[in-house]
């Protein structure tokens, strides 16, 4: 009996020795988000789905910290050269899925690809090239004092230019980005990430297996596997979650988020958002909204704070401008102004105390709770005399009607895809222009050249601080002259098995860094 | 015979017809399928161009005859979402969708047949009174609704300590509406075996199964209660009829004159009414498995929707209105096998 005791647990040790060993990256992860990539080619498409696919399968050169700094992944380093040039070096002995080595042909490779998307070109169009010196060195060069090159840096995830380049066996070139149709590269993809993608079911599910040759081996990651579930409906996502079909959901929607708090099984992590959501007042539509004063009334009018408590359930932030803090532009002085007193008086002094009607326009499943939101807003606006007459589109009919201005306030929500204020006024407050797409969603037609030259001298200001103090004057006159209404910046949330420590890896951006995941 | 198919093929093309050209009208109301192919800040004039490499910007006939002449060849075109062929992204969903409704199918026959008969022929019993108080509540629980619930209960089951757990019949109580949960609540599992072309199915796996379990009662849930009170009735006014009398006098068992020949004749009315719910079932496995995230059809039309995936759209109406009049044909087909004396069209008397 002693013997068979002893053999036994010697076997048992035996077992279990390898697996102690390879320990490092064996738990397996289930993961549910609201959607799933498009497309398995990341130039494609500019969306956060595919942002969250390029941190699993490939690395940028630079990537964002928590407190929205910078800290090296592929370049292991960068220096000024000039005014106009950046000088990377790349990290040596980095892998490819493929087996190919990183260079720095594989970063010109990618760098003019960028320049080739049609999503992504717009954020490369500062730079004026690359120069490649050697094997790991090359410069990044702007045509004019760039003060946002590493973030957009941010956005360099080199490609594999060997798997990338000839052509398939019925001809096509492998390197072609395609917005509708196959290409090779949606279908097939070779980074330098922690993850390769072993299975792919649009739409279903795609699997992630953690990848050997994984450059960095300093990561406390530990997860070998994930498979990734798209769940839109938010309480079958929340559910999977609570009867423990999945380990981590994003996002959680407001209305659950004490049911997980709740959950002994659960953890819940939030953050304070970047996205601001926000109303244009049409100027052109509404000859009341050419005057400040009317403007102003409407911001007095709208409760921010009531918004975000009641409809929002305390998940957002209000909102008194357009920069987060943390963004350079955000200025500390701005807060939501609330005032229904105020706001009578100002339309009594503008002439408008009989008041006016206007029509409103919102989407109705694009941000969390936008109708509802409109709806409220809609409510505060009587009580200045001004009827509203609210119309809400699913997404799908609501962006052709906010191109073609058809209402007279129009809901917007943004996320600066260079996590920098400059991209806020860029499209939502700069005088519209159709040739160079300034103001493409300035749905208010507000114009104000001065305010606009400023921010154009802010975009070559590469002393940061100087470059601040430029930002946060715009939001101050912006502020001052009610361009428009903003509302909060929607907050964030994921939620996640005990065990699965989630916290160190999320970021406002949101996107998870999985690579970096300990699982217990 | 052969002529009863004719006209139902030339049916079948002039709904297919009609179905494409209302398809094709709403488009304009869909919504524009760039905003989920594009990021938001590419600029007008990228997105035109897509526009026109679309074929988006073409006048709505030249779109349609474009639409017919590919659609004759059996192209419905390719889905703007998947990247593919329409009609080879919908025979991929098919499987999950039909395994489904197999699966709720097998529910409803099997519960509806013996309730049904058995009320019918005892509606005093207190039995029959419990079955039909229940019906009576489950037809007016939406399906969404009977699917949160279950889910609540099954999947991440609940803990009762309403009652005192100190007394026997309170610890007795609270653990009867104690429920476990682990059962899946989304999903089709990762075991499943492929059978053939783009079937894979979860028919032969625990865990298929068990996946398969929760949307199934909750799609049954709708037509179970109906189909209940349809063969009850049903039943009973066969049971009054004089052949059925005569069988009685002559000495028939009982078994027999319920199960042979009343039941035949109430199964009549009964397939004509399946073969129409048959139609209300596609819509509400939408919901089914909009809950559930059940990769079918509904699920995939559904997101088509909002994402407006126009040729996916188109595509998934035609195949339902065919789903239609195949369904149809084969109901009337059977009914005539149940009852040789109904004559099908065409057929000489």
């Amino acid at each position: 009996m002693k013997k068979l005791l002893a053999a036994f647990v010697g076997s048992m040790a035996l077992a279990t020795a390898p697996l102690a060993m390879s320990a490092e990256a064996t738990k397996e992860l289930k993961v549910a988000y609201d959607s799933d990539p498009v497309t398995l080619d990341i130039h494609e498409q500019l969306s956060g789905g595919i942002l969250q696919l390029s941190h699993m399968t490939f690395d940028p050169l630079v990537r964002w910290t928590k407190d929205l700094g910078f800290e090296p992944r592929l370049a292991e380093s960068w220096e000024r050269v000039d005014e106009n040039t950046m000088r990377f070096t790349l990290r040596k002995g980095v892998k490819f899925h493929s087996g190919n080595e990183l260079t720095t042909a594989d970063v010109q490779f990618t760098f003019d690809r960028l320049k080739q998307s049609q999503d992504f070109k717009a954020i490369f169009k500062p730079f004026s090239g690359i120069k490649v010196i050697d094997d790991y060195t090359f410069e990044l060069m702007t045509s004019e004092p760039y003060p946002l090159l590493l973030n957009t840096a941010t956005y360099i995830f080199p490609l594999d230019s060997q798997f990338y380049s000839g052509e398939t066996e019925d001809g096509k070139d492998k390197g072609a980005i395609l917005k509708h149709g196959n290409s090779f590269a949606s279908e097939n993809l070779s980074g330098t990430g922690p993850f390769t993608v072993a299975d792919r079911r649009q739409g279903v599910r795609v699997e992630f297996e953690r990848f050997e040759d994984y450059w960095d081996t300093e990561s406390p990651g530990n997860v070998g596997k994930i498979v990734l579930t798209p769940i839109k409906e938010n309480a079958t996502r929340v559910s999977a979650l609570l009867s423990g079909g999945v380990d981590f959901i994003a996002p959680v929607p407001p209305n659950d988020l004490d049911r997980i708090k709740r959950d002994r099984n659960s953890e819940l992590v939030t953050m304070s958002g970047t996205r601001i959501i926000l109303f244009h007042m049409n100027q052109e539509r509404v000859e009341a909204f050419k005057n400040p004063k009317v403007r102003q009334a409407i911001a007095y009018a709208i409760n921010q704070e009531g918004i975000a408590a009641k409809i929002m359930k305390g998940f957002a932030t209000p909102a008194a401008q357009m920069s987060p803090a943390g963004y350079q532009g955000h200025n500390e002085n701005l807060k939501p102004r609330f005032d229904v007193a105020k706001a009578k008086q100002l339309m009594k002094e503008a002439g408008y105390e009989d008041g006016f009607t206007i029509t409103m326009m919102a989407p109705n499943n694009r941000y969390v709770n936008d109708d509802k939101i409109a709806q409220a807003a809609a409510a505060m606006l009587a009580r200045i005399n001004i009827k509203v007459d609210l119309k809400t589109l699913p997404k799908a009919q609501y962006w052709p009607e906010y191109d073609n201005r058809a209402a007279d306030m129009m809901l917007i929500g943004w996320h600066a895809d260079t996590e920098d204020s400059a991209n806020f006024f860029e499209f939502l407050t700069f005088c519209p222009e159709a040739d160079s797409g300034a103001g493409q969603y300035n749905a208010g037609n507000y114009c104000n050249p001065e305010i606009d030259a400023l921010v154009q001298k802010a975009n070559v200001e590469t002393d940061l601080d100087k470059r601040a103090a430029m930002l946060q004057e715009v939001e101050q006159r912006l502020y001052d002259d009610a361009a428009f209404v903003p509302l909060h910046w929607q907050d964030l949330a994921w939620a996640a098995k005990k065990g699965v420590s989630i916290a160190p890896v999320l970021n406002v951006m949101n996107f998870p860094y999985l690579g970096d995941l300990v699982v217990e | 015979m052969l002529a009863f198919l004719v006209q139902r093929i030339s049916q079948a093309l002039l709904v297919m017809f009609v179905i494409s050209v209302i398809a094709f009208a709403i488009q304009d109301g869909l919504g524009d399928p760039l905003q989920e192919m594009v990021g938001m800040s590419v600029s007008e004039e990228e997105r035109e161009a897509i526009r026109e490499e679309l074929g988006l910007n073409d006048p709505f006939l030249v779109q349609y005859f474009r639409f017919a002449g590919k659609a004759i060849q059996g192209d419905l075109g390719n889905s703007y979402f998947y990247s593919k062929p329409a009609l080879e992204v919908i025979a991929e969903h098919l499987p999950a969708t039909l395994e489904l409704v197999i699966g709720a199918s097998l529910i409803i026959i099997f519960l509806s047949v013996p309730i049904g008969v058995y009320s019918a022929i005892r509606p005093q019993a207190w039995l029959s009174k419990f079955f039909m108080g229940v019906s009576t509540v489950g037809i007016s629980i939406p399906v969404f609704l009977t699917a949160i619930v279950l889910i609540q209960l099954f999947s991440i089951g609940v803990t009762v300590n309403w009652f005192p757990s100190d007394t026997g019949w309170g610890q007795w109580l609270n653990e009867l509406l104690t429920t476990e949960g682990g059962l899946p609540s989304y999903g089709r599992g990762d075991d499943l075996v492929h059978l053939f072309g783009t079937w894979e199915s979860g028919l032969f796996t625990r865990e298929g199964l068990a996946h398969l379990l929760l949307p199934c009662i909750s799609l049954a849930s709708i037509m179970l209660p109906l189909f209940i009170r349809l063969i009850r009735a049903e039943m009973m006014e066969v049971l009054q009829s004089d052949y059925i009398r005569f069988a009685r006098a002559k000495g028939l068992s009982a078994g027999r004159i319920n199960f042979l020949h009343a039941l035949k004749n109430t199964m009549l009315p009964v397939i004509t009414v399946g073969g129409v719910q048959i139609g209300i079932m596609v819509a509400y496995t939408i919901l089914t498995e909009t809950v559930f995230q059940w990769p079918g059809l509904g699920l995939m039309f559904l997101e088509a929707i909002t994402r407006s995936d126009i040729p996916l759209i188109v595509a998934y109406l035609m195949v339902v209105g065919l789903i239609f009049v195949i369904t149809n044909t084969l109901v009337d087909l059977i009914y005539g096998l149940v009852n040789p004396t109904v004559k099908l069209a065409g057929k000489k008397a």
